[in-house]
């Protein structure tokens, strides 16, 4: 809004005050706004690390070139990267820098009568003359008390002012942005977040070696992880028949803490609490459960394996590696928990519960790798090195026979996929939004009015003023001139 | 039971649409020939041209345009509460239940606000819109009634949704004024307005008015976003988490806040006030069709 932008003075100090005023001016907020808005776009077009890894890693094996370029302007970590950091930062700061000084104005004003009554008020809008008794003062004092105007009397006049909800809702509003900004960063710098695959029959403990992927804040550790148990008892998942898309999802569980242990339900908008950490039911499979035997007969494996689900009929894909086994083997596999069985060849599921359940293998034997310090997929096996010798399948219950020896498919369990998340700042977010609506409701609904009234001889002079053209006024003061005329 | 709801719904829903059908034709038949040509040309004031508007010759046909929305109203309501009755969850469980659901609440508010202004002449945009929402709604998005997915499970799809579609209905209200008001503003620069738009109010109501409607839904809007984000953090695991959806509610609600900065702050009117109103209501418009029908992420209920 400067008019004409001023020429600096040399020296720090001018500078700084120079920069400062530009920053903080309107105009300035305005644009930072803006450019807030349009810098959000890229994250919803292109993929993001945060929301989708593995379209990220697609895209490094379809277009590395491509890929390459994104990379270098953090365009698959848009709400993370220092160009979107900037804009929001200085957004704030030119926020601050445009509250702070109208709280304190903002404050003055509150603490300070209402202004005098000007001397013309025939100039102001609303003006009115009529006819009263003595008491009509009196009456309009008593009127302004009960609808609670501020007040200020001086000798034969009033000065009446309410209103002032409307700014104070729009600096709380201004200010609750800032305690959201600070939630978000504490619970990006104090918080956890982690998931493990459980099958049903395990127990979940709350340490890092329990987890499959577990990441912390800056500024905490695997020493804040509170101590707390999960065993899951029993886990069902319910499908409608006619479009195959989950109706419900449910978990028995046996949540110890302290020492103490209760049965509770975990589902998916109910997740299970304790403080600042929740669980969360985030997703679910099945493990078959297999026993592999080798050449000499011996159980060289034997329990659940989990499979990862690849489509909504979960289909899925795993590997089962038994480097105890002699010789070593590996199975490349397919599970599906409804065999279509119709198609002759290939891994399809028709329904996601396990009404047909069939394992789809093929058998591979050499060195698997496990040592070689390279970090594996659990659910891929790398066969570059190694050497087919079977190919097959088996229902609950079947054995099948390789010359180097056996799987047997006992039974099949599902698995749920726990997510652990602990956000120390997200109680301060929430209060920052509770605090923003109420802001914004006090601000953009109130309205900020003046009435006043003198006395003059045996008759009173009335008019009245609203800031930001709020409508009502006229009603208003209709209402008190009938009070003020004593005609109720 | 459950189809059977479902198939009373469909009626509902179709007799609807010949109902608005109706209705558009008896708007556009009023607007049409309201427009009354001179019948002496008055020579003396050099002007030829000047049609007028009379709307006493054309009262029946306003009437019975009105009756019809009230009639397709009707219909709609008992389509959504069918719909809602065949699956026992309240009818936006995806995208063809948001669109009737949507195109009810966008009747409902004409015909609210009708009882207390004269806004017919908006009556044909509005029976026109609700056509082809539910056009659309019907042959590119109908899915058949299902349960609820898990995630939607919670009573905050009541609250989320409700909030999400009152705010989308009244910021797609205050585009219509602003593109009004664009419109009328060129045709006004250029000779004066076409006379079936004489009724439309003047450009300084136009302009307060979507202003009015933005000021008056922000905060709704804003509060949709918290308890999308409350409902996040219970469904989730994070209250917010840059999802496609969430961040272009969060594009739209940072339009909207710059508009209303512009407005109050520096004092935007008229033109440019209109073109950020407009562009910020094509964000929500955009979220609502590129992430249900094309986009990725948590929020892709549409079923397509």
């Amino acid at each position: 809004m400067s008019e004409k932008i001023e020429v600096p003075e040399l020296g720090a100090v001018g500078l700084a005050r120079y920069l400062w005023r530009q920053i903080t001016s309107m105009r300035t907020a305005l644009i930072l706004l803006m450019m807030m808005g349009i810098a959000a776009i890229p994250g919803s077009l292109i993929p993001q690390r945060i929301t989708n890894a593995i379209a990220v890693r697609d895209l490094y094996d379809s277009n590395p070139n491509l890929a390459r370029w994104y990379d270098r302007f953090y365009l698959f970590d848009v709400y993370g990267s220092p160009w979107f950091s900037a804009i929001y930062i200085l957004l704030f700061i030119s926020l601050i820098g445009c509250v702070l000084p109208r709280t304190l104005e903002h404050y003055k004003a509150m603490k300070a009568q209402p202004p005098a009554t000007p001397r013309n008020l025939s100039r102001l809008e609303h003006h009115q003359e009529f006819k009263v008794d003595d008491a009509a003062l009196e009456r309009a004092a008593s009127w302004f008390a009960k609808n609670r105007f501020r007040i200020k009397r001086v000798e034969d006049s009033i000065s009446a002012e309410k209103g002032y909800l409307r700014e104070t809702g729009n600096l709380l509003f201004h200010l609750s942005l800032i305690l959201i900004l600070v939630g978000v960063s504490f619970g990006a710098l104090f918080g956890m977040r982690g998931e493990a695959i459980i099958n049903v029959g395990e127990r979940f403990i709350n340490v890092a070696t329990t987890y499959d992927t577990l990441s912390f804040g800056k500024l905490t550790s695997e020493k804040s992880l509170q101590p707390f148990e999960v065993k899951l008892d029993r886990f069902n998942a319910t499908y409608n028949p006619a479009t195959n898309a989950p109706i419900d999802y449910k978990a028995w569980v046996t949540v110890t803490e302290n020492g103490i242990s209760r049965k509770q339900i975990l589902k998916v908008n109910q997740p299970l609490t304790f403080g600042n950490t929740r669980v969360y039911l985030q997703a679910n499979g099945y493990s078959p459960v297999v026993t592999v035997r080798d050449s000499r007969g011996n159980v060289a494996l034997q329990g659940p394996v989990p499979f990862l689900p690849q489509d909504a009929n979960l289909r899925s894909i795993g590997a089962i590696k038994v480097p105890d086994a002699d010789p070593p083997v590996g199975f490349v596999a397919n599970f599906v928990p409804t065999n279509q069985r119709t198609s002759g060849q290939g891994a399809i599921s028709v329904f996601p519960e396990l009404l047909d359940p069939k394992l789809l293998f093929s058998v591979w034997q050499g060195d698997l790798g496990l040592n070689s310090g390279v970090p594996q997929s659990v659910y891929r096996l790398d066969t570059d090195k190694l050497r087919k010798i079977g190919l097959g399948s088996v229902k609950p219950g079947e054995t099948f026979t390789y010359p180097e020896g056996s799987i047997t498919l006992e039974t099949v369990v599902p698995w749920v996929n726990l997510q652990v998340v602990r956000d120390p700042g997200k109680t301060y977010a929430l209060w920052g939004g509770i605090v923003a609506v109420l802001g914004l409701l006090s601000s953009l609904y109130g309205r900020r009015r003046r009435i006043w009234i003198r006395k003059v001889g045996d008759s009173v002079e009335v008019a009245g003023l609203a800031k930001n053209e709020a409508p009502g006024l006229q009603a208003e003061i209709q209402a008190f001139v009938a009070a003020v005329k004593g005609d109720k | 039971m459950q189809t059977t709801w479902a198939y009373i719904s469909n009626y509902f829903i179709y007799s609807a649409m010949a109902v608005f059908a109706i209705s558009f034709v008896a708007h556009a038949f009023e607007t049409a020939f309201a427009v009354r040509a001179p019948e002496k040309a008055d020579v003396t004031q050099g002007n030829l041209l000047v049609k007028t508007l009379d709307y006493q010759r054309t009262e029946k046909a306003a009437r019975i345009a009105t009756a019809m929305m009230i009639l397709g109203f009707i219909l709609l309501l008992g389509g959504v509460i069918a719909r809602g009755l065949s699956n026992k969850h309240v009818p936006w469980g995806n995208m063809y239940e948001f669109s009737i659901t949507g195109a009810l609440a966008f009747t409902g508010a004409y015909l609210a606000a009708l009882r207390k202004y004269d806004l017919r002449w908006l009556g044909l945009f509005i029976s026109l819109a609700v056509l082809l929402t539910l056009g659309t709604a019907i042959t590119l998005l109908y899915r058949d009634s299902a349960p609820l997915v898990p995630a939607l499970k919670s009573t905050w799809l009541v609250i989320h949704v409700v909030a999400a579609i009152i705010s989308g209905g009244v910021f797609l209200l205050a585009n219509v004024v602003s593109g009004a008001y664009l419109y009328l503003d060129y045709k006004e620069s250029r000779g004066g307005r076409p006379a079936w738009l004489t009724r439309v109010p003047t450009l300084e109501v136009l302009d307060q008015l979507s202003y009015r409607l933005v000021a008056f839904v922000f905060p709704l809007w804003t509060f949709a976003v918290i308890a999308g984000a409350i409902w996040a953090e219970s469904a989730w695991g994070r209250y917010w988490g840059w999802d496609p959806k969430e961040t272009w509610a969060f594009i739209t609600w940072v339009a909207y806040a710059a508009y209303l900065h512009a407005r109050v702050t520096i004092g935007w009117r008229g033109r440019r006030a209109a073109w950020l109103c407009i562009l910020a209501g094509s964000t929500f418009l955009f979220n609502y069709v590129y992430v249900n029908v094309w986009g990725t992420g948590k929020h892709t209920y549409s079923g397509l």
